[in-house]
């Protein structure tokens, strides 16, 4: 045991409330940093599925098929206007019961296709995305008709006047929308706790759960890890706003 | 297939009609253009004439009568937008550049992207339109740092790149500062004496007099009348016309 640890040892026995126990207990740590992993998987793919979400939704809101755009409609105002964390026990109890399941390498565990992981993933980008459609629909609605009269009357298809004039220019405009919906997202994440994903919530609760006294500290590593998380997702959406800056154009 | 010769019409415009809604806005125009000829349409505002040119390739449709481009009907289900628009490139008041793309890839967008050209021979060509309105310096300008009059011939140059058979021109030079128009109206000066077939909706009476080789004046959805220019502005017979001449005159 080093300096350092000694330093958290003899901190935790003087005060009981300060127990820092997954500085020196490498069981403890383990767990922290499984939990921040999955955290950042689960961030990651909640971000990419619901931006591709929020595209495909607003690029079929747009569609001629009345139908196409009705299911748009609908999965948003459901999404939208129901809580995540309801979402999420639905998608994981009621669906989970209609998946099919695999039958394990011991011969007899049955094993859902979907995991509560997947369940997680599943729920929380498609809470994200039906707001992202809105966002991009905001986007795609700044750009002038105009503008796109002018692709159209060079020859582009919609679908080519959509991927090299609208959505590029649409995009400019959504990224601030965007950067604090997906900043909600990461933190709403914590909610894959109720259906006991190991993300970094749950296995913060499982360490205080064992040690009563390391409730304080844990905590405070919550606000820490998410304060950063949050960080480093708004510097780069602020980084990729500036990079796709046009000379002379809204300023 | 198309039977179309040059001595017939590029375009021709029978008995056109159209409505937005209640709204009827052509009443019944016609026009033939021949190859290499420059026509404007003149009028006051809300006479149909720029609803006119957009009907020639498609932007809008038509409620009756028929437009052929180079003897093919553009009014049909069948139509085939993209070799329609390949033959009619359009220009519009507003530039409407696209903001995120250099002067050059505004220009090379769309013989890349539609026509699947090679790229490195698209940026030759692109270079050379540059040069030919007069911007060669400015290839990697944004739409946002160039001025008006710029970004108006690099919408020219952009609707070149497509090598179009005919022009369409939507009061091009209605947003600019009047110090600005002149580059303009010079540039389509060039692409006229280059033989290129040009369609103009204008304000600018001395240009029109000056270049075209008829006038078509239109007024409340109809063509009140026409004529070669010297005819159209010094022997106007309509009541309309003398009015609307001696308005802007």
């Amino acid at each position: 045991m080093n300096g350092f640890e000694e330093f958290f040892v003899r901190l935790a026995e003087d005060s009981p409330r300060w127990n820092f126990v997954w500085l020196y207990d490498e069981r403890q740590a383990e767990r922290i940093l499984s939990g921040l992993w999955m955290t950042v998987k689960l961030s990651i793919a909640c971000v990419i599925l619901s931006v591709i979400i929020g595209i495909a939704g607003a690029w079929m809101q747009g569609a001629k098929n009345r139908v196409a755009r009705a299911i748009v409609q609908g999965y948003i105002q459901f999404f939208r206007n129901t809580p995540p964390l309801v979402q999420l026990l639905f998608f994981y109890f009621a669906l989970g019961q209609f998946t099919p399941v695999v039958t394990g390498p011991d011969g007899w565990t049955q094993i859902p296709v979907i995991s509560n992981v997947g369940w997680a993933i599943i729920s929380l980008s498609f809470f994200a995305g039906a707001f992202n459609v809105e966002i991009f629909r905001a986007g795609i609605e700044s750009v002038p008709y105009s503008t796109r009269e002018a692709a159209e009357s060079l020859g582009m298809t919609r679908t080519q006047t959509y991927t090299n004039v609208v959505f590029p220019l649409a995009l400019r405009v959504s990224i601030p929308a965007l950067s604090n919906n997906l900043i909600n997202l990461v933190k709403t994440t914590t909610q894959a706790f109720a259906i006991a994903v190991p993300e970094l919530l749950y296995e913060s609760v499982s360490v205080w759960n064992d040690f009563p006294s390391a409730q304080n500290p844990t905590m405070l590593l919550l606000f820490v890890v998410y304060i950063s998380l949050v960080g480093v997702l708004a510097f780069g959406m602020t980084s990729w706003e500036r990079k796709l800056r046009i000379p002379g154009y809204g300023e | 297939m198309s039977t179309w010769t040059e001595d017939q019409p590029i375009v021709s415009i029978k008995n056109v009609r159209k409505a937005f809604g209640t709204l009827e806005v052509l009443k019944g125009v016609s026009m033939d253009i021949m190859k290499g000829e420059v026509v404007c349409i003149i009028g006051p505002s809300g006479s149909g004439k720029s609803t006119l040119i957009r009907c020639v390739n498609a932007l809008n449709d038509i409620q009756g009568g028929s437009i052929t481009v180079e003897g093919q009907e553009v009014h049909t289900e069948n139509l085939d937008k993209l070799a329609l628009r390949k033959k009619v490139g359009m220009v519009f008041q507003q530039y409407n550049l696209f903001p995120h793309k250099t002067a050059l890839e505004n220009i090379m967008m769309a013989p890349v992207k539609v026509l699947r050209e090679d790229k490195a021979d698209v940026k030759e060509r692109a270079r050379e339109l540059l040069k030919k309105v007069r911007l060669y310096d400015k290839e990697d300008s944004y739409p946002g740092e160039l001025s008006g009059g710029q970004q108006q011939r690099v919408a020219i140059a952009r609707s070149l790149a497509m090598r179009p058979d005919v022009m369409l021109f939507d009061e091009v030079t209605a947003a600019l500062d009047p110090e600005t128009v002149k580059e303009v109206l010079v540039t389509i000066k060039d692409l006229a004496a280059d033989g290129m077939t040009c369609i103009l909706v204008t304000h600018e009476m001395g240009f029109a007099r000056e270049l075209a080789d008829h006038i078509y004046f239109t007024d409340r959805g109809v063509i009140v009348e026409h004529g070669p220019p010297d005819t159209f502005f010094d022997n106007a017979k309509d009541p309309r016309t003398k009015e609307f001449l001696d308005q802007i005159l």
